[in-house]
């Protein structure tokens, strides 16, 4: 039977022509856009550590006070003297403070130009924390920490380009003028949004390709790449001035298997921020937080909020789209009043009205998916034109798009078809004959 | 006049369809006039000055990779030797810091030492000597930098200025009602005041991002060259030359040094960006968000009119026999266009009526969420306008085609 309606269905689309194709072309450009905003949401909007999403903490500690606070929020980042008192007192399983850095791999031969990738400064703890997968050897130890090591951790990429995808553990390369030594090449890892760090960079750059203790890049005086926050303060003049100061720029996360541990540690971290107020180093009462990757994606606002307005545009578009496919699916099957009329009046049950009729819609939702997934293509390789190109390129047009676009238009159109189909099913079989 | 009883009779009989239309109406009103606001506010937006003379500007961001300290002060001055020799450059500046650069620095400035409140936030450029020329930027009082102010440091090591050049919306802000020109500046809670030089008309701050719209026109310059930052070379081209410049000027540099980060590519990390691009990056989203709304908005008109005109067939179909009645009895051509006229016009007013509600309900939405401007009334009113002509005008053909119903159709049985 399902057949033989969807034939009826396909016959019924070239009987008004003008009234199916503006149908379809409305379902087409109602899902259209919708599909190619949401192309664009899923990409910013991605959870980039689901396996641990919910383990994984940013900490924040007013180092400002009250007055200088926005909304009485803390800075996002910590000082360096809070980061490092935090990082000795270890009280997490495990735990990095980090930062941007800005480093330059000099090569030996002559004629290659410097390059300089995205560079991170962490403790150690961060490769296990952040699940990065290593090719070849593996994350620097404590010690390396600890002794302020030259030690480095290199991208995928970065291995593919200098040693040719060659095992390169034990081997020294230039950064910037200093040697290090390569502890470990890491395998792909590109976690999108860069959850630890949105504020640098947005988020969206290029993956990461180099990783130095922390220790060291403080030693060598690397600035960070991301943003300092002094707030209303003169700390001097000079780098130990400077991390002495209350100046933020030092990211700080923690991993915390469960929740009891996340509650132990929001303790610690107001019992520090009260130490601190009893030392007189800060004038306020403790005003700490600690959000997990959702929390704070949430809260750094990772989509940025024009995707979500066009997001929220685009389905508003769709639902008057399908406002405007109920009226001209009405207009159609009402014509067909006396087809029905008789169909009734020969045996056909209201079901059976029923079944022809919503299939009918699919039909009509389908030829309008298909129009839509090539409209929903032109869409996702023209939203360059609006979002930032590290945005734009992560909006493709997948197999689950596919599938969605297909499905969202089949249902929607079934769903607007819904209340034509009951008004045909109404229609009297006598009535209709009587009046012919 | 038109008979608006039979109208809303008839109506009775096709509430479905009236009901849709109206819905229609009313839904595409709310979201046009808030689309149309948004697109006016993006737009202005976008259309605010810099301040500076746009054309044949060339930015050259090159940062060293080994150098540091001092050295740095040398390199740059042998760069600017290379870029000023290079055929078809009028001068060159370097700074930290230029209009839409796409972030940078910005502090609090007050005018009395260790402020707990500052008096505004600022933003910072750090700039040599030519910056001032090279940007074309007016200078209505005071004087510039002289060569010998500017001071070579590491962003760690920022010694108060001397000097300090303001824009003029700062000098009205800092100091209301008198010329803040030989005045003192305090710059990030210093301790010793900065002298403010000099006052130029008008510069835009370092971003076009909404968060900075609140200091955008307040910048001040520093006479500093910072080592340890992003610095650009602010090229200024002879007319006509900026494309040719823009194709030698990255290896001119590497040719000088090879020992620097040029990055390439076209996005805001790009090294080498004419003045025009870098305005077109900042206002990228702007733009594109007007762009999108403006196509949604076009497409959702014709889409509602392509409704409208679908039902309104219909029901004139419908009613031929009806028609063919009318017309039988002596009513005119005109009665039945007026009347189909009518009836649209009706349900129009109905679909605007509840359309202004879920406008405002709208607009209420986007202020708590996406903290936009209240939408304005007028836009309201050229919406209702647009959508109550969109409905008389998409209801004409069919309306024209119900008067073409010859009185003979009163006697045919369907």
């Amino acid at each position: 039977m399902f057949a033989y309606y969807f034939e009826l269905g396909l016959r019924s689309l070239r009987r008004n022509p003008v009234l199916t194709g503006l149908m379809i072309v409305t379902i087409a450009f109602g899902v259209a856009a919708s599909m190619t905003m949401y192309s664009v949401f899923r990409a910013v909007s991605n959870n980039p550590i689901p396996q641990k999403s919910s383990q994984l903490y940013a900490v924040q500690i007013d180092n400002f006070g009250p007055q200088n606070n926005q909304n009485s929020e803390p800075p996002d980042e910590l000082d360096y003297i809070d980061a490092m008192a935090l990082l000795r007192a270890h009280k997490a399983p495990r735990q990095t403070a980090l930062y941007p850095v800005k480093l330059s791999v000099i090569s030996d031969d002559a004629s290659q130009f410097p390059i300089r990738p995205t560079t991170y400064a962490i403790s150690n703890n961060a490769f296990p924390m952040f699940d990065i997968p290593f090719l070849y050897g593996g994350g620097w130890g404590a010690e390396d920490d600890e002794n302020r090591a030259s030690v480095v951790v290199i991208g995928r990429t970065l291995n593919d380009r200098l040693f040719h995808g060659a095992n390169s553990v034990g081997r020294e390369i230039n950064l910037s003028g200093h040697n290090y030594r390569i502890a470990g090449v890491m395998d792909s890892w590109d976690p999108k949004p860069l959850f630890f760090d949105l504020a640098s960079n947005g988020g969206f750059a290029d993956a990461i390709q180099l990783f130095i203790p922390m220790s060291r890049a403080v030693d060598l005086q690397l600035i960070t790449a991301g943003g300092t926050d002094c707030g209303a303060q003169n700390y001097g003049t000079g780098w130990d001035a400077f991390l002495r100061s209350s100046c933020s720029w030092v990211i700080y996360w923690a991993e915390l298997p469960s929740k009891a541990d996340a509650d132990a540690y929001r303790q610690y971290l107001r019992d520090y921020a009260a130490a601190q107020q009893r030392a007189g180093r800060y004038g306020w009462a403790p005003n700490v937080r600690l959000r997990d990757v959702s929390q704070w994606l949430d809260y750094e606002h990772a989509v940025p909020p024009e995707s979500k307005l066009s997001l929220y545009l685009s389905l508003g578009f769709l639902v008057i789209c399908l406002v405007n496919t109920v009226g001209l699916l009405l207009a159609k099957f009402m014509r067909r009043a006396s087809d029905i009329g008789v169909r009734r009046a020969l045996g056909a049950s209201r079901r059976t009205v029923y079944a022809q009729f919503l299939i009918e819609g699919a039909t009509i939702g389908l030829a309008g998916g298909v129009l839509g997934l090539l409209l929903t293509g032109v869409g996702v390789w023209s939203v360059g034109l609006i979002f930032d190109a590290q945005i734009a390129r992560l909006a493709t047009l997948d197999f689950s798009l596919v599938a969605l676009t297909l499905g969202v238009a089949v249902l929607a159109t079934v769903l607007a078809a819904f209340y034509p189909t009951w008004r045909a099913a109404q229609i009297a079989p006598a009535w209709q004959l009587k009046s012919n | 006049m038109l008979q608006i009883k039979p109208v809303l009779a008839a109506l009775k009989r096709h509430k479905a369809g009236t009901v849709l239309i109206g819905l229609q109406i009313a839904l595409t009103l709310a979201i046009v006039c808030n689309a149309l606001f948004l697109i006016q506010q993006k737009v202005t937006h976008l259309s605010r000055t810099t301040g500076i003379v746009e054309s044949d500007l060339l930015t050259v961001g090159s940062e060293w990779t080994n150098a540091s300290g001092v050295e740095v002060g040398s390199l740059v001055r042998t760069d600017l030797q290379t870029l000023r020799q290079l055929p078809g450059v009028a001068d060159v500046g370097v700074s930290y810091g230029y209009p839409l650069r796409g972030g940078g620095w910005n502090d609090g400035v007050s005018t009395k030492p260790d402020a707990k409140q500052s008096a505004a936030l600022a933003w910072r450029f750090f700039v040599d000597d030519h910056v001032l020329s090279v940007l074309g930027a007016k200078l209505i009082a005071g004087r510039n930098f002289r060569p010998d102010e500017i001071r070579v440091v590491d962003s760690h090591n920022l010694v108060t200025p001397a000097q300090l050049i303001i824009t003029k919306a700062l000098a009205d802000k800092v100091y209301p009602n008198q010329s803040a020109l030989g005045k003192p500046l305090y710059i990030a809670a210093a301790t010793s005041p900065s002298t403010i030089i000099g006052i130029i008309d008008h510069l835009q701050g370092g971003s076009a991002s909404s968060w900075s719209d609140a200091i955008s026109d307040y910048v001040v310059l520093e006479p500093k060259l910072l080592t340890d930052k992003s610095n650009a070379y602010l090229v200024r081209a002879q007319p006509g030359q900026l494309s040719a410049i823009t194709k030698v000027v990255r290896t001119a540099l590497f040719k000088t040094n090879r020992m620097r980060i040029i990055p390439d590519g076209e996005g805001e990390g790009a090294g080498v960006r004419s003045f025009a691009q870098v305005r077109e990056q900042a206002y990228k989203s702007d733009r594109g968000m007007a762009i999108i709304m403006s196509v949604i908005c076009a497409v959702l008109l014709i889409i509602t009119a392509a409704g409208i005109v679908g039902l309104t067939s219909f029901w004139v179909s419908q009613r031929r026999k009806q028609i063919g009645v009318r017309r039988a009895l002596g009513a005119t051509r005109g009665d039945i266009l007026s009347y189909f006229l009518a009836e649209n016009f009706l349900i129009s007013l109905g679909g605007v009526l509840a359309g202004i509600v879920l406008a405002l309900g709208m607009s209420l939405w986007l202020v708590m969420h996406f903290e936009t401007q209240r939408l304005s009334l007028p836009y309201v009113l050229v919406g209702v306008l647009l959508l109550l002509l969109l409905g008389q005008a998409a209801t004409l053909a069919p309306a024209l085609r119900a008067s073409r119903v010859s009185p003979v159709e009163a006697t045919r049985s369907t």
